[in-house]
């Protein structure tokens, strides 16, 4: 394979998965205080058309990304009021969460579906864009790849080297304990759930608004599922979260690259392969319970309220 | 705040049953609500949407058409549920169904037998049976979690539908559109009540869910089912084989999803398009919550999520309402039953608050 191709491949990957690292990184955050929310992909979706109409109205990328964030967290506090105030399952209440979203991002959708954006710009960095092969695989990107690698940074950064990241992690591991050392369980569930929701919603526009910059019914297209199943993937650490969204971008852009090699496999069975990728990648990483175990949050899942003993 | 929230000595029987109904009343108010946003007057909207599609016969038929699938996966989704085994791939299992049953018509294209509709139905099973024994087995023998692994199954199923009917299903003499023939008429389900599409499938979806009731309520499995769900650890202390459950549990689902997706085919359907259901797998879910995980109930809520479906068209063809606006009320329909259950273990009284945040 010819090297420039093998350089366009990469690039397109890190963009494919960009999506994946914000809401990655967001459920990643949710998990890590102890709530498991399943509604990733609603989230994402609802957050997809809202920047899409902010944008394609105000042709404001700032708009675009603020209104999809506020759409995304205000998904997430249906969610967090649910799970965390009226303490019901987080299993069920995340799947509402989708199957909602789903059926309100179509609605919201409907007048917008024949209108096509013009996709945002990629930032051109003077003298480091210019750098041969590199400068095209680091400097070439749009502003929300940029954003998107400053989440990580910011979520490594909160999670293992703040005073509140402890706190939150505390809580994911023993929401009993972090109660009777005066912190408040709920409250901070709450941010998390919301954070997770804005970045949910956050992916969700990068994908109408910039990726793929169309709305399309149902355009997230499991994306909300693989970030879910990223975070497993990622045995909850940040760092695997980017690795692991970048491989599946790769997947994803991997069956056009097989087409254009003029390999000729139907196009509906290439489509399968990042869902069969997801699976494959769950069964190798759950094989190995001490691993799961040892660094999934202790509480994920299980509902907690100060009033029950 | 004038009101007292404290947690009841024992759960609420009462609000047990009657959160499912405040749910759908809360759905219905909301539904007023959305009409008068989307500049509709509320009771014109209200009466296209709920009472229009059923006021006469073959209303009355095509509302127990679209109940059927949904009541018959609703009851086997019910069965892992109640052991927390959540199998939230019965939209492809239904597909996989669909391909079984409709290889079978296909094959037997010609033939007048009065087998192949049995026939049909017994591959459907096998399909659906054996999509959802691969979350099944990589869970027990992987740990892989079952809700992602039989989601993403969605996805693959229907693509696979997709490829065959746009290959090696596709109708030779049907100019290339993406669909199979239409199955002769020993491969489609009699019809049962003349004036209606009411068909044999409602029959058959109405006997699997009583079967599941008797399954749930009278066997020791289905006993051991709910002991699993209520107490994980009094399960395993007592014995119970754990992974055996999950076995019955995601197959269940997979059982009932691949008749559900033959009788789609043979019935309404008439043969393989590239897709065979709307969103029927995720609605049983909330039609599995709403009826209270119970056969009975879950029959009851299928008539209310079908009344949805018939009331989006119905919205759609007089109103101009946008027929999304069925997805909005499905899900709204399962938050409000989610958070009025809150009601059965706390209950609100009048008083000063406690503090209660902590």
């Amino acid at each position: 394979m010819d090297f420039d191709i093998f350089i366009k491949i990469l690039i397109a990957a890190v963009a494919a998965g960009t999506p994946f690292v914000y809401a990655a990184l967001g459920e990643l955050i949710t998990e890590k205080s102890g709530v498991l929310n399943l509604g990733v992909e609603g989230m994402m979706l609802v957050g997809a058309i809202t920047g899409f109409i902010a944008m394609s109205k105000t042709g404001s990328l700032l708009l675009a990304v603020a209104s999809g964030m506020t759409a995304g967290a205000l998904m997430a506090a249906i969610f967090a009021v649910l799970t965390l105030t009226l303490m019901a399952n987080q299993v069920a209440s995340g799947l509402a969460l989708t199957i909602f979203g789903i059926g309100l991002s179509a609605f919201l959708g409907l007048n917008y579906t024949s209108i096509a954006l013009p996709g945002i710009a990629e930032l051109h960095i003077p003298l480091l864009g210019d750098i041969p092969v590199l400068g095209k695989l680091f400097f070439s990107y749009d502003i929300l790849v940029y954003g998107s690698l400053m989440l990580f940074i910011l979520v490594s950064w909160f999670l293992y080297k703040t005073r509140a990241g402890l706190i939150l992690r505390g809580i994911g591991e023993a929401p009993k304990s972090a109660h009777a050392l005066g912190y408040n369980v709920i409250r901070i569930r709450y941010l998390a759930v919301l954070f997770g929701g804005a970045m949910a919603g956050l992916g969700g526009v990068y994908l109408s608004v910039a990726y793929t910059p169309v709305w399309v019914e149902g355009m997230v297209a499991g994306r909300g599922w693989v970030s879910l199943a990223l975070v497993v993937f990622a045995t909850w650490r940040p760092i695997r979260v980017l690795f692991g969204a970048y491989l599946f971008g790769a997947i994803t852009i991997a069956q056009f690259h097989v087409q254009g090699l003029g390999i000729d496999i139907p196009s509906q069975l290439l489509s399968m392969l990042p869902y069969l990728a997801t699976i494959l990648v769950l069964v190798i990483i759950s094989r190995d319970l001490t691993a799961i175990r040892l660094n999934s949050p202790a509480s994920l899942g299980i509902t907690y309220h100060p009033d029950n003993l | 705040m004038f009101v007292k929230i404290e947690p009841r000595p024992e759960p609420s029987r009462v609000m047990k049953y009657c959160s499912p109904l405040i749910a759908a009343f809360l759905m219905l108010i909301s539904g007023l609500i959305i009409f008068t946003i989307l500049g509709k007057d509320p009771v014109q909207a209200f009466f296209a949407f709920f009472i229009q599609p059923v006021h006469d016969l073959y209303g009355i038929g095509e509302l127990f058409i679209k109940a059927a699938p949904l009541m018959l996966i609703g009851t086997g989704l019910a069965i892992g549920f109640r052991a927390n085994i959540w199998n939230i791939g019965a939209e492809g299992q239904m597909a996989l169904g669909a391909i079984f049953g409709g290889y079978i018509a296909i094959l037997f294209h010609g033939s007048n037998s009065h087998f192949i509709l049995p026939l049909m139905i017994l591959c459907g099973a096998i399909g659906g049976i054996l999509w959802a024994a691969i979350p099944a087995f990589l869970r027990t023998i992987f740990n892989a979690n079952e809700i992602l692994v039989s989601l993403m199954l969605n996805y693959v199923a229907l693509l696979l539908l997709e490829f065959l009917v746009h290959g090696p299903l596709r109708d030779p003499g049907g100019y290339g559109f993406p669909q199979s023939v239409l199955f002769a008429d020993s491969a489609m389900l009699p019809i049962l009540i003349e004036g209606t599409r009411l068909h044999l499938g409602v029959l058959i979806s109405i006997i699997g869910v009583t079967v599941g009731w008797v399954f749930l309520e009278k066997s020791f499995t289905g006993y051991q089912l709910q002991v699993a769900g209520l107490a994980q650890r009094a399960a395993t202390y007592a014995g119970f084989n754990y992974k055996k459950l999950i076995w019955t549990g995601m197959l269940a689902g997979g059982l009932t999803a691949g008749i559900a997706g033959v009788l789609e085919i043979a019935g309404p359907i008439g043969q393989l398009l590239p897709s065979v259901s709307p969103g029927y797998g995720y609605a049983a879910i909330i039609v599995a919550f709403v009826g209270r995980l119970h056969p009975g109930g879950i029959f009851l809520s299928s008539l209310l999520m079908a009344l949805l479906y018939l009331g989006g068209e119905s919205g759609q063809m007089n109103l101009d309402l946008p027929s999304a606006v069925t997805g909005i009320f499905q899900g709204l329909l399962l938050f409000y039953l989610l958070a009025a259950d809150f009601l059965i273990y706390y209950r609100v009284r009048p008083g000063t608050a406690q503090q209660v945040d902590g």
